[in-house]
């Protein structure tokens, strides 16, 4: 208390009740300045650059990026390997919860964890698997060649390669929900005469339909902008085997920056878009994942 | 058999479901990875030696794995300071930033990599303020910690804010008033409970890390033995058509992915085990 008024005004602050004393109050403000730092350096800056790049020669430049035949091909070829993916990705992942979540059988946490699987693998070699599979020294290389069928540098090797990477998406949402709300409604409907498939889309699907489009959504984003394994296996042949993501790639080596960050930000609003719709999901249902 | 293999139940479509899914499994996850390791076994112990032991491919290894690792740890402790923000303090635009954590996830990689290299190159955003200081961050090793710290973010703040949000806040006040103070708080209570998130959370991250190609190939520079990732070598070896090689970088990353796999497994069922222990 001798130390001057000072110390025992902060002495007094500090003895008052409640939380709110004026060291946890900087230490407050301290953790949130630097959050805000962290982040704004490491996720805002990139962000408003994606945009600031794109418009930096103005609205006409950018809009004009779109016209160019080579970027529209990509855009095209985006949304077919998606349209293909996720449906086939979502049949999977309901097949899977319904087996993982109904019944009990031996086995089961090996299959979660192959499941998951692609998670934990890099995307280059999710599209290298592929290669070894179906190009000129793989497996069915030769066969396939005679039959004259391309899967690498084609369609079907960007779809597949999508699939591996997207793969456990929908199931692993699906399957700790379908096992949390339990067995006993489908119970009841099988009991009182109703088919498996009339059991699952009126009485398992409505209890988990918001973990279904938060699962959905996060395949699709994650098929449209799958880069790694996609650039393996595609090819990279100019207006038929890029990608957005691989046609971004290619403008930006080109330095062609406008035409780069226009494409690159169309694929920002994807992102953004898919935030708002999981965000709005999680309000919806209280659930919180990853 | 059935019986034996599965417990009795009256819901329908077991066979059809599993087999399925089995079967789609096997078709493009399993396959596909067989191929991956019969490759690797056809080519001999000492070509997989020699490929594994070439320079180049250390140095790729000791970037790959390095700036993974360091990576994680900066997520560690930034992912715990963000989701102590997040989950303790309330202030303007905090659900807008919950919100916000995830965008790693739904950005394509290749966005965040021209991104982070416009930002942090010499004449960039932030860029221009570290040139001066003689700090290079863009296509130097520097810029591919960055890459894979924006990467491995949400894995980390994901992982601690449910379990910050299980801390007994009573046994925080009790141990105040019995004269704790707050480091010691911290350490006694805080973060016994928090650390089998924490370290999942730093796995999740560091696994996520190590394979990362997109976002890094953009920043890193790719001069061999200097800025060259693992993963970037693998496409470098595919490019040369030589597959075996390929294959073999392919599945030592494989290996380590299944190593990281299982200790993500151990670590979250050492953390369920805490909480029942617990009581809770």
């Amino acid at each position: 208390m001798a130390g001057g008024p000072n110390k025992a005004l902060l002495a007094e602050i500090a003895s008052r009740p409640g939380r709110d004393t004026l060291a946890s109050t900087l230490i407050k403000w301290s953790f949130i300045g630097a959050s805000l730092v962290f982040l704004a350096a490491l996720l805002f800056a990139p962000l408003i650059t994606v945009f600031a790049a794109a418009l930096e020669k103005g609205w006409q430049l950018y809009f004009s990026s779109f016209k160019d035949p080579d970027t529209l091909a990509a855009i095209r070829l985006t949304l077919t390997t998606a349209a293909i993916v996720v449906p086939l990705n979502t049949v999977f992942g309901m097949s899977a919860a319904w087996a993982i979540a109904k019944f009990e059988f031996k086995g089961k946490s090996l299959l979660i964890t192959l499941i998951d699987l692609p998670m934990a693998v890099s995307p280059v070699i999710s599209g290298l698997v592929y290669v070894l599979l179906f190009g000129m020294q793989g497996w069915f290389g030769l066969w396939l060649q005679e039959h004259d069928i391309s899967i690498i540098y084609a369609l079907p090797g960007i779809v597949l390669a999508t699939m591996f990477v997207t793969f456990p998406y929908v199931a692993r949402e699906l399957i700790p929900l379908m096992q949390q709300v339990g067995n006993d409604e489908e119970e009841a409907a099988i009991t009182l005469g109703a088919g498996g498939l009339m059991t699952f889309f009126h009485v398992t699907l409505p209890k988990v339909r918001w973990g279904l489009v938060y699962g959905v959504i996060l395949c699709n984003a994650r098929a449209m902008g799958e880069f790694g394994a996609v650039s393996v296996i595609s090819g990279h042949i100019r207006g038929l085997t890029t990608t957005m993501p691989l046609h971004v790639e290619m403008l930006y080596n080109e330095y062609n920056f406008v035409g780069a960050f226009a494409v690159a930000s169309l694929l920002t609003m994807l992102a953004l878009v898919t935030l708002v719709i999981k965000t709005l999901v999680e309000w919806r249902t209280g659930i919180r994942k990853h | 058999m059935t019986s034996t293999f599965r417990q009795p139940s009256i819901l329908p479509g077991f066979g059809l479901t599993l087999g399925f899914s089995t079967f789609f499994l096997s078709a493009i996850v399993l396959v596909p990875l067989a191929a991956l390791v019969m490759k690797t076994a056809s080519m001999g112990w000492s070509d997989f030696f020699h490929v594994l032991t070439d320079p180049r491919a250390v140095a790729s290894y000791r970037l790959s794995f390095g700036a993974a690792m360091l990576a994680a740890f900066i997520n560690s402790v930034f992912g715990f300071v963000i989701a102590w923000t997040l989950v303790r303090y309330e202030f303007p635009g905090r659900a807008f930033i919950d919100a916000l954590i995830d965008m790693p996830f739904a950005l394509p990689t290749a966005v965040s990599g021209i991104a982070l290299t416009a930002v942090f190159a010499e004449n960039g955003t932030i860029g221009q303020y570290l040139a001066p200081l003689g700090i290079k961050v863009a296509y130097t090793w520097i810029g591919v910690v960055v890459a894979l710290t924006l990467i491995g973010l949400p894995f980390v703040v994901r992982s601690i804010q449910p379990a910050l949000l299980e801390v007994q806040r009573d046994l925080e006040d009790a141990a105040e008033t019995l004269g704790a103070g707050r480091f010691y708080v911290f350490r006694r209570i805080i973060l016994p409970t928090v650390l089998p998130a924490l370290l999942t959370g730093f796995t999740l991250a560091f696994a996520r890390a190590v394979g990362e190609y997109g976002s890094v190939i953009f920043i890193a520079g790719n001069l061999p033995m200097k800025t060259e990732i693992t993963p970037l070598l693998i496409v470098i070896k595919l490019e040369q058509f030589e597959y075996a090689a390929a294959a073999a970088l392919g599945f030592i990353m494989l290996m380590m992915s299944f190593v990281m796999l299982l200790s993500i497994n151990l670590l979250q069922a050492w953390g369920r085990r805490r909480l029942v222990a617990s009581g809770r």
